[in-house]
């Protein structure tokens, strides 16, 4: 099949060594590989999956273990001011990491000159997402809890877990505005139209799925994030749902303290918090999943 | 006036009227002066090579150079008497009044309805937007096919249709000259015919300049035709100039300079 040099139409095979087989089998090989790569990936998450779910499922569906405060004994009390404290969080991470960080990026992207320093903001901005969160911790601290007489509250938290989110929003916000085609924005301003009604009709729009992308990703690891909380002064105990300016916790500082606990039956309260933490994330990516394929759609 | 180019004609009343306009890009100079006037409500198409500047040029008359990094424009370019490079001039304002249709039909991805109120919206219209839909779209010949399915994306639309629901939002504005680069570069055939047909029936109501590189468009539908083409100067940077500007006619059967007879023929380069 791969060398017919009998027939009319291959007069010239002898110009070339095709080799079909061979080229066909390192595709097929490529193809394997990358298959092995997909597995591993699964099957590590479903490894995870299964023994949090082993260690955490019963302790979950205790009687009160969602809806009450916690306990000194691992069978007793719940998490709940913890799960209201990562929700609360989640929310004003978004409420104000995103205007701001969609608004950078519109900013450097459609009103800023191309010239060397909005090159170098660029690349500070994507230096800045693999800042390790600790140090957002420390800024956090002195800024909020110091600086601004905050001290270790809810709001210090989620400004500082805010600030965590805001580079990875602006870079991929930008990734978005600048994959919206040229063809677009021309046609509206051929129209007599001006910048902020070209943005606002079509280049946001047309971004809004890629935007969401990067919320996701990056509330996603500002609600998993436990150093830069422990660092602003979440507590492990609370008796009530606190308010914006009051002492707080969080999933994460609450899985912490547990594993951390050495006597039995800790380590499976901490399973069945680390299910609600990924719940929690599910159930924010599944929202803004929703809007994306919305919009996608309207594409 | 000092006229540069071959055949300067003078219009009473012309729409516009190019004194001396150079472009640069990123600071190379790519279009020589050009001294040219467009009369009113013909059909006046911009023929030459590739890189000649009739497309720059052509960007020129709404501004939408301005949005290209790096270009500038000098000289002197009359909208009826005023120059739109004075720095008092709104863009905004003056693309209401020159349209644009693109090289690629690139509707919004939005409605049919959608894409022929967005503009007038935009500007505040007062009328009634039904109306205008029903009347744009019948002036652009393609009512019949679309009307019953003005909710549908614009974008879902086959190219002939695409281009010619961007005629139609560009007349939604009620402009007063229609600017059309390559227009039917993308199209088959067949709606290649409905776009020039399209052109022919417009141009008492407006003035069309369509730049194209099909020549026998140019002999079909316009009036007067404006030949440019690429130059080296001395440091061997090629660089666009006009050079003949003719009633169609005369340009492709009696061209004034060697170079339009030349490339006319297919004698080039």
């Amino acid at each position: 099949m791969a060398q017919s040099t009998q027939s009319d139409n291959s007069l010239n095979s002898a110009e070339f060594t095709d080799n079909i087989d061979g080229r066909e089998k390192v595709g097929k090989v490529f193809e394997i590989l990358f298959l092995i790569g997909l597995l591993v990936g699964l099957f590590v998450l479903a490894l995870m999956l299964l023994n949090i779910g082993h260690d955490g499922l019963s302790s979950l569906f205790r009687p009160g273990f969602l809806t009450e405060t916690p306990s000194r004994f691992p069978e007793r009390g719940g998490i709940r001011p913890a799960i209201f404290g990562s929700v609360i969080l989640g929310l004003i991470v978004i409420l104000v990491a995103v205007p701001i960080g969609v608004g950078a990026a519109l900013y450097l992207e459609e009103y800023a000159p191309k010239k060397w320093w909005t090159a170098f903001i660029e690349i500070n901005i994507s230096n800045l997402a693999g800042v390790p969160s600790i140090v957002y911790g420390l800024l956090g601290l002195g800024v909020f809890n110091y600086l601004l007489g905050f001290g270790a509250t809810l709001i210090s938290g989620a400004l500082t877990l805010a600030l965590l989110s805001l580079p990875v929003i602006i870079v991929t916000a930008r990734e978005a505005i600048r994959s919206v085609p040229d063809s677009l924005r021309n046609a509206s301003y051929g129209l007599g139209t001006t910048k902020w009604q070209t943005i606002q009709n079509h280049v946001l729009p047309y971004a809004i799925p890629g935007i969401l992308t990067g919320v996701i990703i990056s509330v996603s690891r500002a609600l998993g994030d436990a150093a830069s909380l422990v660092v602003i002064g979440a507590v492990s105990f609370l008796t009530f749902d606190p308010g914006l300016f009051q002492r707080f916790m969080a999933l994460p500082i609450q899985i912490f303290s547990y594993i951390t606990r050495p006597e039995p039956g800790f380590a499976n309260v901490a399973a069945a918090s680390i299910l609600v933490l990924l719940f929690v994330i599910f159930a924010l990516n599944g929202v803004a999943i929703y809007i994306r394929q919305h919009f996608t759609i309207a594409k | 006036m000092t006229a540069q180019s071959t055949n300067f004609q003078e219009f009473e009343n012309p729409v516009f009227t190019a004194e001396g306009v150079k472009v640069y890009y990123s600071g190379f100079l790519a279009l020589l002066d050009v001294y040219l006037q467009i009369p009113k409500n013909q059909i006046i198409a911009f023929i030459g090579p590739s890189g000649c500047g009739k497309s720059t040029l052509l960007r020129c008359y709404n501004r939408m150079n301005d949005l290209i990094p790096g270009a500038k424009v000098e000289g002197i370019l009359n909208y009826h008497n005023v120059n739109i490079y004075d720095p008092s001039i709104n863009s905004v304002k003056l693309r209401r009044q020159v349209g644009m249709v693109f090289q690629r039909p690139n509707p919004f991805p939005k409605s049919i309805y959608e894409n022929i109120t967005y503009a007038p919206k935009a500007n505040g219209y007062k009328g009634n937007l039904d109306q205008l839909v029903e009347e744009s779209l019948r002036k652009a010949a393609i009512w019949n096919e679309v009307k019953d399915k003005l909710k549908e994306k614009g974008t879902a639309l086959s190219g002939g249709q695409q281009q010619r629901l961007c005629i139609a939002r560009a007349i939604a504005m009620k402009p007063d000259v229609l600017l059309m680069d390559e227009p039917c570069s993308a199209l088959d055939p067949i709606s290649t015919r409905q776009v020039e047909e399209l052109c022919l029936q417009l141009k008492g109501q407006y003035t069309i300049i369509m730049v194209t590189h099909n020549m026998q468009q140019a002999t079909r539908v316009a009036d007067w035709t404006a030949f440019f083409n690429t130059f080296q100067d001395e440091s061997g940077k090629r660089r666009g100039k006009l050079v003949e500007f003719s009633p169609t006619e005369k340009l492709f059967n009696d061209p004034t300079t060697k170079e339009a007879a030349d490339y006319i023929s297919g004698r080039f380069g």
